[in-house]
């Protein structure tokens, strides 16, 4: 009791305290994290886009698939990256393996399906209201799909949030690619795991606390996006 | 014959007149209903006409199947001799029942539909469309917070916006206000008065009157009747439109 009272004030104290390791540790993090889910938005919005528009044979499996692949298991996206970027793979001459750029690739692969998915359900009923209108107005596929992105950016931008929020708390897919080497490839899920192991519990548990802080500032951001979007009526 | 004028009659659909519109033996059935039964209906280019009919009759369906929006089930349209298509109807615009309003501020609703135009001219553009709308106070306000006479008002000048020469009106002014029916019409006079073809679905007898040069009146997916505005007003010719106009249910 005493005990886990006196790791919580050292861990408080690491974090105030501007400790360097800690905040290293958070920069790439953020990084990783921050870099993949902005790649998982340039494919999966406009990739959620066209499944809410376009008609075509097989569409309905595609959309089926994007939402299982919803809940990939990070550590099978991580074996599926390790595999493709380890020496005998067919990426293997890129040497991106233990690197934070294979870490953004899985995180990446992780959270494009869960963007996308989300992305198609708010376009699909965006384009439901909008449909009549857009082919009254004679309107090309590619003004179609950037119509219903902008109009539906707080819905969209949600979304993003939610990939952000997988990605930033998942550790079985960098902790394979990445393979959490300190200063290179550890992040903060990836240096709980290892502290705790180690019996570094302060460490861990400073690096818990920054989680929990994210988690809450992600779920503030889509209440406020929320509200704001229902004040203006565009929800 | 019916093969024949299947045929487009020339390439350049842009250059030839819209009209006659002739619509023939129209079908829309959905579901084993059929909503549209055997409709055949013919306008020219000229005047306000005025379709009117019980709730339920068909009149907006038919405006989608005549805009192109649905595809008949069976039966031909023919504008100008030209089947629909997406140059046919890049002529016409539509205002519908519920007007969609996009997630943007009104001026923005109008800036969308000119994008074609650079940027200063659009600007211009926009403000007249918005003086014109009598929604200067509320250019930047989120459209879908609009009033609904404000926001038919805006799905009017954004159907203008697009210079067509076919405008398809439904009820444009079931639910407002005396001013706001009386500023629409006036904005409806001013676009007819542009030489656009104006179709407008009404309920208000009086509105018809005040607007329309014929009347097409559509009784359970059918053309009752079709008459210059002055007559049928004074002479219904069928019952169902005697007791429409005398606001008697029909079984
Ligand atoms: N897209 C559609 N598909 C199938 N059925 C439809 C469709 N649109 C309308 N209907 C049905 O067709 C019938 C006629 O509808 P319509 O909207 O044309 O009536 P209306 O004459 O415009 O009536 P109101 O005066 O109430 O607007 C209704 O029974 C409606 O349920
Ligand atoms: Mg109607």
């Amino acid at each position: 009791m005493s005990d886990s009272g006196s790791i919580f004030s050292l861990a408080l104290g690491l974090v105030l305290s501007g400790d360097a390791e800690l905040w290293s540790i958070i920069a790439l993090s953020l990084r990783v994290s921050l870099t993949a889910v902005a790649l998982a938005c340039l494919i999966g919005l406009p990739l959620g886009a066209f499944l809410a528009v376009v008609k075509f044979p097989g569409r309905d499996a595609v959309v089926a698939l994007l939402n299982a692949f919803m809940g990939l298991p990070p550590v099978v996206v991580g074996l599926f990256v390790y595999l493709a970027l380890s020496r005998s793979g067919p990426l293997g001459v890129l040497g991106l393996l233990y690197t934070p750029t294979a870490m953004i690739i899985a995180q990446t692969i992780l959270v494009t399906p869960l963007i996308a998915a989300l992305a198609r359900q708010s376009m699909a009923d965006l384009h439901v209201e909008y449909d009549e209108l857009f082919r009254s107005l004679g309107l090309s596929m590619s003004r179609t799909i950037a119509a219903l992105i902008w109009d539906g950016r707080y819905s969209l931008s949600t979304a993003a949030l939610a990939g952000f929020g997988r990605a930033i708390a998942e550790v079985g897919a960098v902790i394979i690619v990445g393979g959490n080497i300190e200063h290179v490839t550890r992040v903060m899920t990836t240096a709980i795991a290892l502290e705790t192991s180690k019996g570094d519990l302060a460490l861990a548990m400073a690096l818990g606390l920054i989680l929990i802080t994210l988690a809450l500032f992600v779920n503030s951001a889509v209440l406020t996006l929320n509200r704001t979007a229902r004040r203006l009526a565009y929800a | 014959m019916l093969k024949r004028s299947d045929a487009p009659v020339s390439d350049d659909i842009s250059a030839q007149p819209l009209f006659p519109l002739a619509a023939t033996d129209l079908v829309f059935a959905d579901r084993g209903r059929t909503l549209i039964d055997n409709l055949s209906l013919t306008l020219d280019g000229r005047g306000i006409t005025a379709v009117m009919g019980s709730n339920g009759a068909g009149k907006s369906l038919l405006l989608r199947l005549l805009h192109g929006l649905l595809t008949p089930t069976s039966g031909a349209i023919r504008w100008g001799g030209n089947p629909l298509s997406d140059e046919v109807r890049a002529r016409q615009a539509m205002v519908f029942q519920r007007p969609t309003m996009l997630r943007r501020s009104a001026a923005d609703n109008l800036r969308f539909v000119l994008n074609h135009l650079p940027r200063n001219e659009r600007d211009r553009r926009v403000e007249e469309l918005i003086a014109e709308a009598k929604l200067d106070h509320a250019a930047a306000t989120p459209a879908r917070l609009l009033s609904g006479g404000e926001q038919q008002r805006l799905a009017i000048a954004r159907a203008r916006a697009t210079e067509p020469e076919v405008l398809f009106l439904d009820e444009p002014t079931a639910s407002l206000d005396p001013a706001s029916v009386h500023a629409i019409e006036e904005v409806v006079r001013t676009i007819h008065a542009d030489g656009i073809k104006v179709i407008i679905v009404t309920h208000d007898i009086g509105q018809a009157k005040r607007l329309a040069d014929d009347v097409v009146f559509i009784n359970r997916g059918r053309v009752a009747e079709q008459a210059a505005a002055a007559a049928f007003f004074e002479r219904p010719a069928t019952d169902a439109a005697q007791a429409y106009l005398e606001g008697r249910l029909q079984f």
